[in-house]
């Protein structure tokens, strides 16, 4: 009699092999380096694809179980935001500037990740990469659309928050989170992951969203909070991917040591100049606050990321030396990056304010070794000005840095009185960079930096006015005309926060909704 | 160090003079008066004279600062990349020297920000 033999179901690591190494093929007519053509010209050097070892062994029919239930939970949350008027829940409407800047300035970036990991995964020879690769390019699109519908929402009810992907390509500070995505992605597969798998998600994730989704949490966004915690799962398997990545790199071959450290201190550079607009989102953006800049930096970074470099430092990996120079302007970078938006706040999309006395001592008591010896003169002169009718506006346009795209608002290390100026000289142009960090990028670099788009120079080109615009015409008006080309209605979506719509109509909504006429 | 890249990498800079229609840049910085958190840039032709510039142009942008009324820009002083700088009233800015990029700061003696505060 034949005996029916049930069927043995794979076990998880059985699985994972054959849903990964199993998938691979060798190419017959083709040569492998046709197919890949990306692998090697970084100079990283790769003898056996098959050490990479993925920690979290997820199968694709795993992720996407996983992955709809928690959408099925976080689009049951933002209805129900939707419908209970959530938005009347927010400690202030001030916060909604701080998710203006997420929306505008981070979640088009999640895209570009979704991009790049997109494209690594196609070039990299190896299966195991190739595959975790591919998921994150999933989670980084559905970031991005969980964060746009999120986000939505306030669309309804607030200014700015219309037009976020044409803004990105064009308003001034955000091509500082642009060029800093394009700088990655346009660099080969290997740097790419050094720069976002590592550096970006790994060394400096925490820095970004604990601050936003705490800061959500804190001011009554639930819609957010949500979000946020859709997408930590996540998270927590990037880091891991981009810590994954450097150590195969690493144990690969010693020569590609040198090539890693140059990219490790290139990207942790450039992630604090991002994460500057993050420190004054954290410090003046929020009004509860989750903690100050300084101390997300201190526990973040030079705790957590210091633990981290010791690790890495078996392999011959050090602290970049950029990051001493961050430790000194992590009293500084929120005040002066507020500085900066607070004077051209007439061409920002969202809107900006002084701090109140009340919240200027939480800044000294933050910040005791900086911001009465600096800030609180400059913020009170400022309010005061602005409570007598003459809210300042700086009127010429910045000078920028050729790497970062940030204002030159640095100061020197030992002197925060005094503007850092770097410059460079290539090919007979000059070139101006804010800080040591950066012209050391521009300087190993200069071929990729020249081609830098500066929205200054491009407003001076000619370059940001509505088509048909004729700026030789008697009155020409340079501003109108660039905040036309950006879709931002003056007086509407920009300047300061006091006497805006959006001030008015929270005020006046949550006013119906708690007290009686 | 040239960029690594897989076939041979090379582009015109994005901002070159020629560029900007006959005129070129040139970023000024009024020293000890952060209240203007960064050095303005100016896209300018080379005849503008220097004069101009101190008498027409800065006041634009620099007259909001409590100081500027006191400013005698005949006693400022001039540095260029943070090196010394003679300018003259009567020369032009190609007359100067100065060149599409440059960098000028200038101090103002005896006024260095609101209560000498450097802002």
């Amino acid at each position: 009699m034949d005996m029916q033999v049930k069927k043995k179901k794979l076990g998880l690591k059985e699985k994972y092999a054959h849903m990964t190494r199993g998938l691979d093929w060798q190419p017959s007519y083709q040569t492998k380096e046709a197919v890949f053509p990306y692998a090697t010209y970084e100079g990283i050097k790769v003898h056996d694809w098959d050490k990479w070892e993925d920690p979290f062994r997820l199968t694709m029919d795993a992720y996407w179980k996983y992955q709809a239930e928690k959408e099925r939970k976080l689009y049951a949350v933002l209805d129900a935001f939707a419908q209970n008027n959530g938005h009347l829940g927010l400690t202030d409407a001030r916060y909604l500037n701080a998710v203006k800047l997420f929306l505008t300035g981070i979640s088009p970036l999640e895209y570009m990740a979704h991009r790049g990991f997109a494209t690594a995964g196609r070039n990299f020879p190896g299966v195991g990469p190739r595959v975790a690769c591919l998921m994150q390019a999933v989670d980084e699109i559905r970031h991005s659309q969980t964060q746009i519908h999120a986000i939505s929402n306030y669309n309804k009810y607030y200014n700015g928050f219309h037009d976020f992907k044409h803004m990105l390509e064009r308003v001034w500070y955000l091509s500082v989170p642009k060029s800093f995505f394009d700088d990655a992605f346009s660099a080969g597969p290997f740097e790419w992951m050094v720069a976002i798998g590592f550096s970006f998600e790994y060394v400096l994730t925490n820095l970004l969203f604990v601050p936003f989704m705490s800061g959500a949490a804190y001011n009554g966004d639930m819609a957010t909070v949500t979000f946020g915690f859709s997408a930590q799962s996540d998270e927590a398997r990037h880091m891991t991917l981009g810590l994954e990545c450097i150590k195969f790199m690493l144990e690969q071959d010693p020569d590609n040591v040198p090539i890693v450290q140059k990219w490790i201190d290139k990207w942790a550079w450039r992630g604090v100049r991002v994460l500057s607009l993050v420190s004054m989102m954290m410090d003046y953006m929020l009004p509860k606050r989750v903690m100050s800049w300084k101390e997300a930096w201190e526990i973040y970074f030079e705790q957590n990321g210091g633990a981290l470099f010791n690790d890495l430092a078996r392999y011959g990996i050090k602290m970049p030396e950029c990051l001493s120079r961050a430790s000194i302007d992590k009293e500084h970078a929120s005040h002066q990056t507020w500085s900066i938006l607070y004077q051209y706040g007439g061409a920002a999309a969202f809107h900006t304010f002084m701090p109140s006395d009340e919240e200027m001592d939480w800044l000294s008591a933050k910040y005791p070794n900086t911001f009465d010896k600096y800030y609180r003169e400059r913020f009170t002169y400022w309010r005061e000005q602005e409570q007598k009718g003459n809210r300042f506006y700086n009127n010429t346009l910045p000078m920028l840095c050729q790497v970062c795209q940030v204002p030159m608002a640095v100061t020197e290390p030992d002197n925060m009185l005094q503007i850092s100026y770097r410059e460079s000289d290539y090919k007979g142009e000059k070139y101006h960079t804010c800080s040591d960090g950066c012209k050391q990028i521009f300087d190993d670099e200069p071929e990729k930096y020249i081609q830098a788009w500066l929205p200054v120079h491009q407003i001076y080109m000619g370059n940001c006015f509505p088509e048909g615009t004729d700026p030789t015409v008697e009155g020409f008006d340079p501003l109108a005309k660039v905040l036309e080309w950006y879709h931002l209605v003056p007086g509407k979506d920009n300047m300061d926060y006091n006497g805006s719509e959006d001030q008015k109509n929270f005020n006046a909504w949550r006013g119906l909704a708690t007290k009686n006429d | 160090m040239a960029v690594k890249a897989i076939s041979k990498y090379e582009f015109a800079p994005a901002d070159s003079v020629d560029k900007f229609h006959g005129a070129q840049l040139l970023y000024v910085c009024w020293d000890d008066h952060l209240m203007f958190c960064s050095p303005l840039a100016y896209c300018l032709p080379p005849n503008t004279p220097f004069r101009d510039l101190c008498e027409k142009i800065l006041p634009k942008s620099y007259g909001y600062h409590p100081d500027w009324a006191q400013v005698d820009m005949s006693k400022a002083t001039w540095l260029k990349s943070g090196q010394p700088f003679a300018v003259d009233m009567d020369k032009t800015l190609g007359e100067l020297g100065l060149k599409h990029k440059d960098v000028l700061r200038f101090k103002t003696p005896g006024l260095n920000g609101l209560n000498g505060s450097g802002f």
